[in-house]
């Protein structure tokens, strides 16, 4: 009803006031709200508890790493008998990677970047009251948040948490006896995780359809936003891929608690022989790098699509090779459903496949390439205003092309041979999909804060928060990739057993210290944040003088965005800087008539009679200024 | 912005510098009272306090906040003055990326040379030399992208930071170039790939040498170790089935397989240098991966299903101590993939040895089969090897090997 009649825009105005009379209560307003804006928040504040969390997770296993003989009492008192005598057992350390890559890919990445900024964006840049089905978006954050609830209530086990790796390989994650972590703890895991992706696909079928269906007059596919690009193309991904693991994670479910055999087969352990027969581990590898690849995608390209974005705007450019960056945008996204094999190159896969999907992924590279690129040319001759989004859009393109470039190291099988589940591994992936999507993220949180509270973050605490992270991210991150190539394996709970390993502890020290500098800055971050929401500067219109629609709606951020009709858009997102204009910035809802002085034969995609209006003024302007002479 | 206002943000700087300075002199005075006393305040205990380090961060906060403040006083003062905005941001991030870029490189180069000469040594095998290749190949070409990229990157955002005078150039497409850097990645992407495909190939796909057979040596892992098994004088390791697992069996080979019989079991992994091994891989319980990095090896171990991976060594362990340098070097067999508490401590040994030297240690390894065993499975048990057990190993093994 309400929501149908508010989109309507013929009817616009009857349809808002309809909707305002509805009494917004606390509940109505702040918990179970179905503005998209306030979901967007909701996502974004869960997805930064839940990011800090997974930090913490992380400084606690640098700490193991860095000193793996000292005792730390503070620890055992925070966590008992996980950490007997001040230093964390083997066990626990696995659940600490285990719950921290799950955190990091799942519930920030994916729900905190995606669920944030789709949720914000898509109806505010495309011209729409809110999302296609409001109520799916409100249920697609609480089925988030319960996930998020029933994850960390995993800590709360006595058995621990889930521990075996991110990916849950069976038969570790299958076999209870295998670890402590596989028993409770997976179970909370693998519910959590199916709760998971219903949320995001809710989010997802709900992003899609909105821009399909719901875009303003005169927003046609080629005049969105990249970042409107960069979302909708991660929905499709996330809603194609993302059934698979549920499919997977369903039949382990079988396999844990029904006695099911889909990945069981031929086990022992002790002596003690299991029942089942004719299952194959690897059968569960292929289901979960089918949604796992692309999910790297899922992660990175909204990353991708706000960056841009905040470049073009920042360099006072057009981002260049808007139509490439979106074929681009489209290579990836097709691609990356054919590349999921290179996880496997060394799993006892068929070395057949392996050759295939070693084509597959070394493609993928070109429209990375062409993106990189992109950017890099956007740069070049803009006049560059260093607001910490530009700082984190930059710092993302660099991660972008340090984490990419290993990519082609681990792409290749022959190479992935002795790097595979190396530190190697550990460094590239964190550098490109984990570094550069929290960039991307973090850029939009300062680009779009005024958006969603009306207010300003402070600059200057973004400049500090910038610097160190940057700085500290790559201390982190460069040295790791040393570790890979002197065949140190990832997950390792201490590096005193192997003498080869020794001489790396030193090099743990620096890297731990790094770690813990860095998530110290985030502190800055997380002050500015919270205390610029009550008592930030109070931002203008259009603080960053950019052109897409979201900055014509009111700073008020009322419930259907725009009072009266919603703007209709006359041009691409991209006019900045343009020749003739006065102002360095043309608004997507600027009509050409009011720009017939910047006017380029490009921009009328061939309306003949258009294009003869241009000309007719031309030659009056012309022979005005001749006279004029 | 009102002067009252200025006013307040002063005095409170003023006031948080007198409260740092006091509270700094009053510990300092404290401690030189304590320390004037007698012996100096053993700090130690107090580093290793956790107070100790949040009020450090704290202070370190407060530090923060105070130069935020004096800037924020700066830039308002300046302001009211009339004058343009103090502190050139922009100048200064620009500076900064600079900066980073001269460091960075310094950095990249300083990491390339110290830990760099860290990594492995040169590949013990001959497949591994051909993945030597490749990696130095990638390794220089994705060098050249990486420092050219970060070059452009920095030195852009440097020279084209804000200027209020200037207007930024229009310039939203041009194919040419989106043409030249599309074809130019996938050219140089495609000699990747070939050169990859075909040194994976060779490395999978071999065609036996009837001279030259490899040797079979089985794997097989389990939480948290590794079981060598030998193939015996006959060259074939004999089947197995996990169903046969028990105390006495702990890999549950199959002696009603005739293979089987002769079959060793070693406690470390010894190899002829410049001759195939063939490994044959098996899991009990969960994957873990048989990894050799030296040799450029691995694969996973699977529980249900046999992996193989065939290679040559060409380098002797104690060849391999003079090169590196090292009196200690060994080669090791790890585990690379996660597969529970002990993971970090699934260490074998790995020995390259000549010709000669394998075949007198593979005379010395003892057979699995014992008589326990051959109840087990109702085999003959030999009268010979009871009474003479302890008298002659070598004989017995002969006698084993015979069997």
């Amino acid at each position: 009803m309400s929501t149908i009649s508010i989109h309507d825009t013929n009817h616009d105005n009857h349809g808002h006031d309809a909707h305002g009379h509805h009494h917004e209560t606390f509940l109505s307003k702040y918990v179970f709200s179905m503005d998209h804006k306030m979901i967007a928040k909701q996502f974004l504040i869960t997805g930064i508890i839940m990011a800090v969390i997974a930090m913490i997770l992380s400084i606690l296993f640098r700490i193991q790493l860095a000193w793996p003989d000292k005792s730390f009492p503070l620890l055992e008192t925070f966590l008992g008998h996980w950490a007997e005598g001040g230093r964390i057992k083997p066990d626990f350390y696995l659940s600490l990677v285990t719950i921290h890559g799950t955190i990091m890919v799942f519930f920030v990445l994916t729900a905190g970047l995606s669920g944030t900024f789709s949720n914000l964006l898509i109806p505010l840049q495309i011209g729409a009251r809110d999302m296609a089905s409001p109520f799916l978006n409100m249920l697609s954050y609480w089925f988030f948040f319960v996930a998020c609830v029933i994850m960390m209530s995993s800590f709360f086990v006595q058995t621990g948490p889930a521990s075996a790796g991110w990916t849950i390989y069976p038969p570790l994650s299958a076999v209870p006896k295998a670890i402590p972590g596989s028993e409770l703890g997976m179970t909370l895991w693998l519910t959590s995780m199916v709760l998971f992706v219903a949320s995001s696909l809710m989010g997802g079928i709900n992003y899609v359809s909105t821009i399909l269906n719901m875009r303003t007059k005169g927003m046609d596919l080629w005049k969105m936003p990249l970042t409107i690009w960069a979302f909708f193309l991660t929905a499709i991904l996330g809603i194609l891929s993302f059934p698979v693991l549920v499919a997977g994670v369903v039949l382990l479910i079988f396999d844990r608690s029904v006695g099911t055999s889909f990945y069981l087969s031929d086990l022992v352990f002790g002596t003690d022989i299991l029942p089942n027969e004719g299952g194959s581990p690897i059968l569960w590898q292929h289901l979960f790098w089918f949604l796992g690849h692309p999910e790297v995608y899922i992660v990175i390209m909204p990353a991708m699509g706000i960056s841009s974005e905040i470049i073009s705007v920042n360099s006072r450019k057009p981002i260049f090779g808007y139509h490439a960056m979106i074929y681009s945008l489209i290579g990836i996204t097709i691609l990356s459903f054919i590349v999921w094999g290179h996880h496997m190159f060394v799993t006892g896969m068929n070395p057949w496949l392996g050759g295939v999907f070693m084509i597959t992924t070394l493609i993928i590279a070109v429209p990375s390439a062409v993106k990189t690129f992109n950017w890099l040319a956007t740069l070049w001759r803009g006049n560059i205003r260093f607001t910490p989004a530009m700082l984190f859009a930059i710092g993302m393109v660099s991660f972008f092309i340090s984490g990419g470039l290993t990519g082609i190291w681990l792409g290749n099988a022959s190479l992935d041979i002795n790097l595979h589940d190396t530190y190697f591994v550990v460094a590239h992936f964190h550098l490109v999909m984990g570094s550069a999507a929290i960039f991307g993220m973090l850029a939009g949180v300062y680009h779009w804060f005024p958006r969603m509270y009306g207010r300003q973050m402070d600059a200057k605490l973004g400049f500090l928060h910038f610097w160190i992270t940057f700085i500290c991210a790559y201390l982190v991150f460069f040295p790791l990739h040393f570790l890979g190539l002197d065949g140190v394996p990832r997950r390792y709970y201490a590096f005193t057993e192997f003498e080869f390993m020794h001489k790396w502890i030193t090099v743990n020290v620096l890297v731990t210290w790094a770690a813990i500098i860095a998530s110290l800055a985030q502190v800055a971050f997380l002050f500015n944040f919270f205390y610029s929401i009550f008592k930030g500067k109070k931002s203008e219109q259009n603080p960053w003088q950019a052109n897409t629609l979201e900055w014509t709606a009111p700073v008020e951020r009322i419930h259907g965005n725009w009072p009266g009709e919603i703007p209709s858009v006359y041009r691409w997102p991209y006019d900045y800087s343009k020749p003739g204009s006065e102002e360095d910035f043309i608004p997507q809802t600027t009509p050409f008539s009011q720009t017939m002085s910047s006017n380029l034969p490009h921009d009328f995609e061939g309306d003949a009679e258009a294009e003869e209006i241009q000309r007719q003024w031309e030659a009056q302007n012309k022979s005005n200024s001749t006279t004029a002479e | 912005m009102s002067l009252k206002r200025i006013i307040s943000n002063k005095t409170m700087a003023a006031l948080a510098v007198l409260m740092t300075a006091f509270t700094s002199t009053t510990t300092f005075a404290q401690e030189a009272a304590a320390s004037g006393m007698a012996k100096p305040v053993d700090m130690n205990p107090i580093y290793k306090t956790t107070t100790f380090y949040v009020l450090l961060f704290l202070l370190l906060c407060l530090f923060i906040a105070i130069v935020g403040k004096a800037l924020k006083v700066y830039e308002l003062t300046r302001e009211t003055e009339g004058k343009v905005s103090a502190i050139n941001w922009n100048k200064i991030n620009a500076i900064l990326f600079a900066l980073f870029l001269v460091v960075g490189l310094y950095g990249v180069y300083w990491e390339f040379t110290v830990h760099g000469n860290m990594i492995l040594p040169e590949a013990a095998s001959e497949h591994g030399k051909r993945i030597d290749q490749m990696f130095m190949v990638t390794l220089i070409l994705t060098t050249i992208v990486f420092v050219l990229t970060h070059i452009v990157l920095f030195a852009f955002a440097y020279i084209y930071k804000f200027d209020a005078k200037r207007k930024a150039y229009y310039y939203p497409h041009n194919n040419t170039l989106e043409r030249i850097w599309t074809i130019i990645p996938a050219f140089v992407l495609t000699i990747l790939v070939l050169m990859g495909f075909l040194t994976w190939r060779s490395i999978f796909y071999k065609i036996e040498d009837p001279n030259n057979k490899p040797i079979s040596i089985e794997v097989t892992s389990s939480q948290f170790q590794w079981d060598i098994r030998y193939p015996g004088a006959d060259g074939v390791v004999g089947k197995k089935n996990y169903k046969l697992v028990s105390s006495i069996n702990n890999i549950g080979v199959d002696f009603n397989d005739k293979n089987s019989l002769d079959d060793q079991i070693a406690d470390e992994i010894v190899i002829p240098v410049n001759k195939p091994v063939r490994f044959t891989l098996h899991s009990k319980d969960v994957i873990h991966s048989f990894y050799l990095p030296h040799f450029r090896v691995q694969l996973n171990t699977v529980p249900g299903m046999a992996t193989y991976f065939e290679f040559t060594p060409t380098i002797t362990t104690t060849e391999m101590k003079a090169k590196t340098n090292d009196p200690n070097f060994n080669y090791i067999l790890l585990c690379a993939k996660i597969c529970g508490t002990n993971h970090y401590n699934m260490q074998r040994t790995v020995r390259v040895v000549s010709e000669q030297e394998y075949k007198e240690w593979v005379a010395q390894q003892e057979t699995y089969l014992t008589d326990d065993l051959r109840k087990a499975f109702n085999l003959p048990i030999p009268a010979a090897t009871t009474p003479a057990v302890a008298a002659d190993t070598a004989k017995t093994n002969q006698i084993a090997l015979n069997n």
